[in-house]
């Protein structure tokens, strides 16, 4: 067994205080090894968008330790977890979340701003993303130029542009028509597949899970799931 | 990587070019307003101590009639006569004594011709009111007391009958008579109330009297406090010799006052103060509601940049490199709507300075007070949102709606 990329042990996160609290996740244990493309399901409010964000070191947990390849997050400041995503991560959301009035071109080097890089390297480095989601000549639309599945095809160029370990998709098909969803599912298979890049997508649609290599289950906090999936299922 | 973030900042700045439009302008309006109200105001001021000036130190001026006077009572008082202006010669608390009447008449040269006003008086008048001649000369002790058909004009007579030629020597019809012009008077400029003071054509008394008017009366007499002796004094002397000329009984009213220039000139500026202390209230004001309007540009885009900057966070972006940009964006839009305000209510007071006749006087001090305080709303209004979002955990900021 190799070294997993990603491992919560005991992970909680509450919300409110006595009376009012909530446990939206109440003892999480995951490994995730390189290479995996990991699909979580579960209904709404078991937690799988919560350990999402955890995960992405867009939240911090209540209780419970995140090693990110072997890091104990706990002990990174403000500043070293945004380093973490600089370098590490990459997101995809549901809602797109592109810079409004901002060419599909900018959206994608602003990572790649923040990473320090020269301006020439990054207008190559996110024309060769877009390129590799398929929106070669669409680079100088703003998101209200473009459809919905062709904005979360600059959200992942965006995501990809960095050359992240692991890239983080919360509902990416949420707001998109089956023939987009399937679109985008067959794009970050490939991306699974061919540059053996590390996926952890949350979803509730069974359809789309149906494209990762192993599904996890959540129900009320808890992974009460999780099971290997048969290549090429579907 | 300051480079980098001055360029998001302007790059942000170009791509909302609303908001920036609107906050640049919130400012433009707070600062212009301020400069260009207080500016005038201080011009206005400036211009009625100039008055103050030029209308001569410690000068009186007699009239007849009670000085509370209701309507028609001036009719019951008798007029001076040039005998009274001699007699006051004799106080020696004024220095300078000079009947005055005054008309109005058409002055004619050639195809040229004027409604001004006439004043008919004596050599001393120049020097109570401040006058110097510019061209030629004044009147001679033997022509203040001739009834000689001589004048001496105002610029303004000057340049509308002559245009540049010297109009000494030359003669000018007023009314029936025929005056030879002998001097010129120095410009003064406009008075405390926009008026024209160089609108005036002097002549001795006399010949006012004789071939203008047809009367022995004299309108008023100026009259200047001589130095060594108080202002109250020289009236206290005008009144006692006047009540004495005029037979009025020991306990009845004056029938005559003696007006004092410097209290009329101190009536001018405490009015002028009222006016510039209402229009810096009114510039208060517009610097408010600009400051106001910043402010909900500001806030108003919270949600958006919120937003923003949760996606910022997500990329890797460091909670003080998206304060920077921030910084630097509100920096930017100050200092720009500070710089175009400045010009626009300097050249809006230049303007009014010009229309009204007053000099045109910016002071640093409120050109640095209204950039100021303008620049501060815009910081403080572009930054602390920013700063609120940046310390969200990234997730927040996401959400934020």
């Amino acid at each position: 067994m190799s070294e997993p990329l990603l491992e919560l042990r005991g992970i909680e996160r509450h919300y409110g205080h006595d009376e009012t609290l909530v446990r939206a996740l109440d003892g999480v244990d995951l490994r995730v090894e390189p290479g995996e493309f990991l699909a979580i399901m579960g209904p709404s409010g078991s937690g799988k968008s919560t350990a999402m964000n955890i995960i992405g070191c867009l939240d911090r947990p209540t209780a419970g330790n995140y090693l990110f390849n072997g890091v104990e997050v706990a002990t990174l400041n403000r500043d070293q977890r945004a380093l973490l995503r600089r370098h590490y991560l990459g997101f995809v959301f549901q809602g797109y979340n592109l810079l409004p009035r901002t060419t599909a071109l900018e959206n994608v080097e602003l990572p790649l701003i923040y990473k320090g890089m020269r301006k020439a390297e990054r207008v190559a480095r996110a024309r060769q993303a877009l390129a590799r989601v398929g929106l070669e000549g669409r680079e100088d639309h703003t998101p209200s130029q473009l459809s919905g599945g062709q904005q979360q095809r600059v959200a992942i160029a965006r995501a990809l542009a960095g050359e992240p370990m692991v890239m983080l998709a919360d509902e990416p098909t949420g707001n998109l028509d089956t023939k987009r969803s399937v679109e985008i599912m067959n794009l970050m298979q490939d991306l699974n597949r061919e540059s053996g890049l590390t996926i952890v997508m949350v979803t509730h649609e069974e359809d789309m899970a149906a494209y990762a290599s192993r599904l996890v289950v959540f129900t009320d906090g808890r992974v009460v799931r999780d099971e290997k999936m048969h290549e090429g299922a579907l | 990587m300051l480079w980098e973030t001055i360029r998001l900042a302007l790059t942000a700045i170009i791509r909302n070019a609303l908001r920036s439009f609107l906050t640049v302008l919130g400012v433009v309006i707070g600062v212009a307003a301020v400069i260009a109200m207080v500016t005038v105001g201080q011009g206005s001021s400036e211009q009625v101590s100039a008055n103050v000036e030029s209308l001569g130190t410690n000068v009186l001026v007699l009239r007849s009639g009670a000085r509370m006077m209701g309507p028609g009572s001036r009719d019951t008082a008798p007029s001076f006569k040039l005998s009274d202006a001699e007699a006051l010669e004799d106080l020696s608390s004024l220095s300078a004594v000079a009947p005055v009447v005054s008309t109005s008449a058409t002055a004619v040269f050639g195809n040229n011709n004027r409604t001004t006003s006439i004043t008919g008086t004596t050599s001393p008048y120049l020097e109570i009111g401040g006058w110097t001649i510019a061209l030629g000369r004044s009147f001679t002790p033997a022509e203040d007391r001739s009834g000689a058909n001589l004048c001496i004009i105002g610029e303004t007579v000057r340049t509308t009958l002559f245009g540049a030629t010297d109009p000494t020597g030359e003669k000018i019809r007023i009314k029936s008579i025929s005056c030879e012009v002998i001097g010129v008077l120095k410009s003064k400029g406009a008075g405390s109330f926009g008026q024209d003071q160089d609108d005036l054509v002097l002549m001795p008394v006399r010949t006012v009297q004789r071939r203008l008017m047809g009367s022995q009366d004299v309108s008023s007499i100026s009259l200047q406090v001589a130095r060594t002796a108080s202002v109250e004094r020289a009236t206290s002397d005008i009144e006692a010799l006047m009540r004495e000329r005029r037979r009025i009984a020991i306990g009845e009213d004056d029938d005559f006052s003696v007006f004092d220039m410097a209290e009329l000139s101190s009536m001018l500026n405490s009015v002028n103060s009222v006016l510039t202390g209402l229009l810096s209230s009114v510039a208060a004001v517009s610097l408010l509601v600009g400051g106001i309007g910043i402010m909900n540009i500001m806030l108003v885009s919270v949600t958006e940049r919120t937003r923003e900057i949760g996606i910022r966070l997500s990329v890797g972006a460091q909670a003080h490199q998206v304060l920077m940009q921030f910084l630097v964006e509100a920096v930017v839009l100050s200092v720009l709507g500070g710089i175009i305000g400045i010009l626009f209510g300097l050249g809006l007071a230049y303007v009014a300075a010009q229309i009204m006749a007053i000099p045109f006087s910016p002071s640093l001090n409120v050109i640095a007070l209204a950039f100021g305080f303008s620049a501060v709303v815009g910081m403080v209004f572009g930054y602390f949102p920013a700063r609120r979002a940046a310390r969200l955990d990234p997730i927040d900021a996401l959400h934020y709606q």
